[in-house]
């Protein structure tokens, strides 16, 4: 077995460069479950509130397709529903990311060859990745049902739910590593990766939006593009119900088969390169590409196009739902009442449609934030090195690529009111109005995304080595606010800090200038103080 | 030590320069004048300052304190100006993954202010490169290629080359040299950091060579072989007993009518007066090489190594040093 040679030493290396990273996600997705078990316990208190639950849900084509369908009307059940979708596709994204960090993106490095070229065998790498994938989302799997436990659901059950998630994260960290061994980069293994789960989510979804309900109007039989999902797997599982286990041996199959291809194609690639060929480029360069902005939009517009392709297809099937709100909350009182807290309006549809514009606010926040990891990025072992050592002034750069970033928020921004107002008015046949009005609804949102881009730029001029984290936290801050916040019953100066909560909530409210001014000046004086910072310090390279 | 700040003579000066990274200090007092029209040489071992001292001078780091002045501007303020008049290769050369060679080339040229497109053809040409290959796919010699490609292909006053050939094999080292001399005799300035020692010995003008981040010896190659020792073989008649009383003459080995020794420059003349009466019959003398010269200065550290095995204060690396 000389090519398992030094696994363990490898294994060791991966789990000591992720031991800070690896915690935090396993805690953040524990702490998600143990709350939204506690609030679903809060919200559905009575059989009779859960019944109501299920059969809402059951004849929601919308509920079904984002959710999954519910195995029963019992609590641990609605919490599976509940949980479910969000925590797989996290578990997923973290297991795929894992993998290839530890296979591709060391390689890119140049450390695996460093390591390489000592007592490791030519499956040790991979095998590491595998290994710390693995014991990840096991240890995912414990903590989920620990936090399931903790709030009183059945241990079986939670076991059962946590092995569902843990799982299908599994599942989907073997098909990256196949991906790790295809693709010609760590980049595009990230992305195909990405695109497995996106589709796999997709298909899912489809299944259970196509699903028949059964005669007892809770229970729905999934359509066969479930069938075709690694997620639609994981949910025959269904914990809380009639607990099978069986369901998790087509998912091992899974595994088993995407370990042995990876294992069987790493031997025949390079290292640092895929099985599939690089494409080749221009000898010589486009006219755009001759200044800062054109270098900065030509690096950014491929991260633009993959989060407009997803602002479409989310703004769209939010609002063409949004005409349904009435029938998801129902009678729920408090359901409704939360609704209304989020929302802020007695009018449901307009409430929703005005927390649907802060979700995307706080998507594309997401956006802005990802694309100012660039500066870091070309900074840290990048070429900016030779750029500032050219005709291009610090400013200049660092404008480029803000601008890249302003302008991108913006038109991610009017694309998801425009789309949202579109679905919906179709829907309610007022198109023309109901577009503008939500378009206007997106755009309002803009002030608090530039709070957090004013963030990220004066977090890299001032602390550029932790720049990337601390952007990322305020990004987290505000989707923690802004989703816990109402449920949490968080008190005032917690939601204030997030920029999100001084938005006026367009379409309920009307546009009001103040905070809008006062949120654009906060980002403005953030981003120069960042300038500022980055014209007197050091290159950090 | 540095010549009339801005004058039209010198391309840069820089003087009692200090650059600390935390506790470590960088650059500790480091001086350096590069002439316009000479090829510099700039010699040391890993983390003696070499990169720091370059990017202070490109304004890519600030300096704690001194003075540097760099084509008569002030690198830290008139960046993106001095800029325009020079070129530069980093030790390091990284590149943008997804844009192809050509395009990584075109695009430096274009934002230093252009570049000759025949003059980039020939490049290419010459260091075997192919331009259509995307960077994330370059060795780290052809990721090198790419930024020497670039600087050469524009048309400036000013070179500076950090340890541009570490990772050329010795065919294309040889292009590399041509180059540069084709650019000395056109009357450019380049500033070469190196610690391949025949590089430095075949194209520059002066040295300076640099240890812990300071200056300890600067001058032409002529200028500091006189401070070191000349070897001398020879055969003679008569016996070599005087040769061992003259002072300047060092490490004598007699065998017969055959001696070897080494002699310092300064009494060159009057150990050969000596040598004359003793009726030579053959005689080879070496001139020290520039490894001699640098061992000399990196002699302690180098007993230090073989002694034990502790890495000597002159080779920490520092957080923005050179590699």
């Amino acid at each position: 077995m000389t090519g398992f040679a030094g696994t363990l030493a490898l294994t060791r290396l991966a789990l000591r460069l992720d031991r800070i990273r690896l915690p935090i996600w396993l805690l953040a997705l524990a702490t998600m479950a143990a709350a939204s078990a506690g609030s679903i316990a809060d919200l559905y208190p009575t059989e009779s509130d859960r019944l109501g639950y299920a059969t809402t849900t059951a004849v929601n084509v919308v509920a079904r397709a984002f959710n999954g369908t519910l195995s029963s009307p019992s609590l641990g059940a609605i919490v599976m529903v509940e949980i479910f979708t969000f925590l797989s596709l996290f578990a997923a994204l973290l297991s795929t990311q894992t993998v290839v960090r530890h296979t591709r993106l060391e390689e890119e490095t140049g450390r695996a060859e460093m390591i390489g070229s000592s007592v490791v065998g030519r499956f040790a790498s991979l095998t590491a990745a595998l290994l710390v994938m693995a014991g990840t989302n096991l240890a995912l799997a414990a903590l989920i049902a620990l936090a399931l436990v903790a709030n009183g659901l059945a241990v079986t059950g939670s076991l059962a739910a946590g092995a569902a998630i843990g799982t299908a994260g599994m599942a989907f960290g073997a098909l990256a590593a196949v991906a790790a061994q295809v693709m010609e980069g760590s980049r595009a293994a990230n992305g195909t990766a990405a695109t497995i789960i996106g589709a796999a989510f997709l298909l899912r979804a489809t299944g259970d939006a196509l699903g028949d309900v059964a005669d007892n109007g809770t229970e729905v039989t999934s359509a066969w593009p479930a069938w075709l999902s690694p997620f639609g797997w994981a949910v025959q599982a269904r914990p809380f119900s009639d607990e099978r286990w069986a369901a998790f041996v087509p998912l091992g199959l899974l595994i088993v088969a995407a370990v042995v291809g990876a294992s069987l194609l790493s031997g025949r690639r390079d290292v640092g390169s895929g099985l599939l060929r690089t494409s080749r480029g221009p000898a010589a360069a486009p006219r755009s590409l001759r200044n800062p902005l054109g270098l900065a939009w030509r690096l950014q517009r491929g991260v633009l196009i993959g989060w407009s392709v997803a602002v479409i297809v989310l703004s769209v099937s939010y609002g063409a739902v949004a005409n349904e709100i009435n029938t998801v909350v129902g009678d729920n009182e408090q359901m409704r009442e939360l609704m209304n807290q989020l929302g802020g309006s007695e009018n449901l549809v307009k409430g929703y449609l005005a927390f649907i514009m802060v979700i995307f606010g706080l998507v594309v926040s997401g956006y802005a934030v990802q694309s100012l990891q660039r500066l870091r990025g070309e900074e840290a072992g990048g070429p900016l090195e030779s750029v500032l050592a050219t005709a291009v002034s610090r400013p200049a750069w660092l404008g480029s690529h803000l601008t890249c970033a302003l302008l991108g928020a913006t038109w991610l921004l009017a694309l998801s009111g425009a789309g949202a107002g579109l679905a919906y008015g179709l829907i309610v046949d007022d198109p023309a109005y109901q577009t503008a009005t939500m378009l206007r609804a997106g755009l309002v949102q803009l002030p608090a995304v530039a709070v957090i881009v004013g963030f990220a730029v004066a977090a890299f001029g001032l602390v550029p080595q932790r720049s990337i984290a601390l952007a990322w936290s305020a990004f987290a801050v505000s989707v923690v606010v802004v989703y816990l916040g109402p449920l949490l019953d968080l008190p005032q100066w917690t939601m204030d800090i997030s920029p999100f909560t001084h938005l006026p909530a367009v379409p309920v409210d009307a546009i009001t200038a103040k905070p809008l001014l006062v949120l654009s000046a906060v980002g403005v004086a953030l981003g120069v103080i960042g300038f500022a910072a980055f014209r007197r310090r050091d290159l950090r390279l | 030590m540095v010549s009339s700040l801005g004058d039209m003579t010198t391309a840069i000066s820089v003087s009692d320069l200090v650059k600390t990274f935390g506790d470590t200090r960088a650059l500790d007092g480091l001086d350096l004048t590069v002439r316009v029209g000479e090829v510099h040489g700039l010699l040391g071992p890993n983390g003696s300052g070499k990169s720091t001292t370059i990017r202070i001078l490109l304004g890519l780091l600030r300096k704690d304190s001194g003075e540097v002045r760099l084509l008569g501007g002030d690198p830290w303020r008139d960046g993106v100006a001095l800029h325009r008049r020079l070129a530069y290769v980093p030790g390091d050369v990284n590149l943008w993954p997804n844009l192809s060679g050509g395009e990584a080339i075109e695009l430096l040229g274009r934002l230093r202010g252009g570049l000759d497109a025949q003059r980039r053809a020939d490049l290419l040409e010459r260091f075997d490169l192919d331009p259509t290959k995307k960077c994330r796919t370059y060795s780290k010699g052809n990721r090198q290629k790419v930024a020497i490609v670039a600087a050469f292909a524009s048309n400036v006053e000013l070179l500076v080359l950090d340890e541009p050939t570490s990772g050329l094999d010795p065919l294309m080292e040889t292009v590399f040299r041509g180059y540069i001399t084709e650019l000395k005799q056109a009357g450019r300035t380049a500033l070469l950091s190196s610690h391949i020692l025949a590089e430095v010995e075949a194209l520059c003008d002066r040295v300076s060579i640099i240890r812990a981040g300071r200056t300890v010896e600067s001058g032409t190659l002529d200028d500091l072989r006189h401070l070191t020792r000349t070897t001398i073989s020879v055969e003679a008649s008569r016996p070599f007993d005087g040769l061992r009383k003259l002072s300047g003459v060092h490490d004598l080995v007699v065998d017969g009518p055959r001696a070897t020794f080494e002699v310092d420059v300064s009494v060159l003349d009057p150990v050969l007066r000596h040598l004359a009466d003793l009726g030579v019959q053959t005689l080879t003398s070496a001139p020290p090489t520039l490894e001699e010269l640098f061992l000399r200065h990196y002699g302690e550290e180098l007993a230090a190594l073989n002694g034990n095995n502790h890495v000597s204060s002159g080779n920490n690396r520092t957080p923005g040093g050179g590699r």
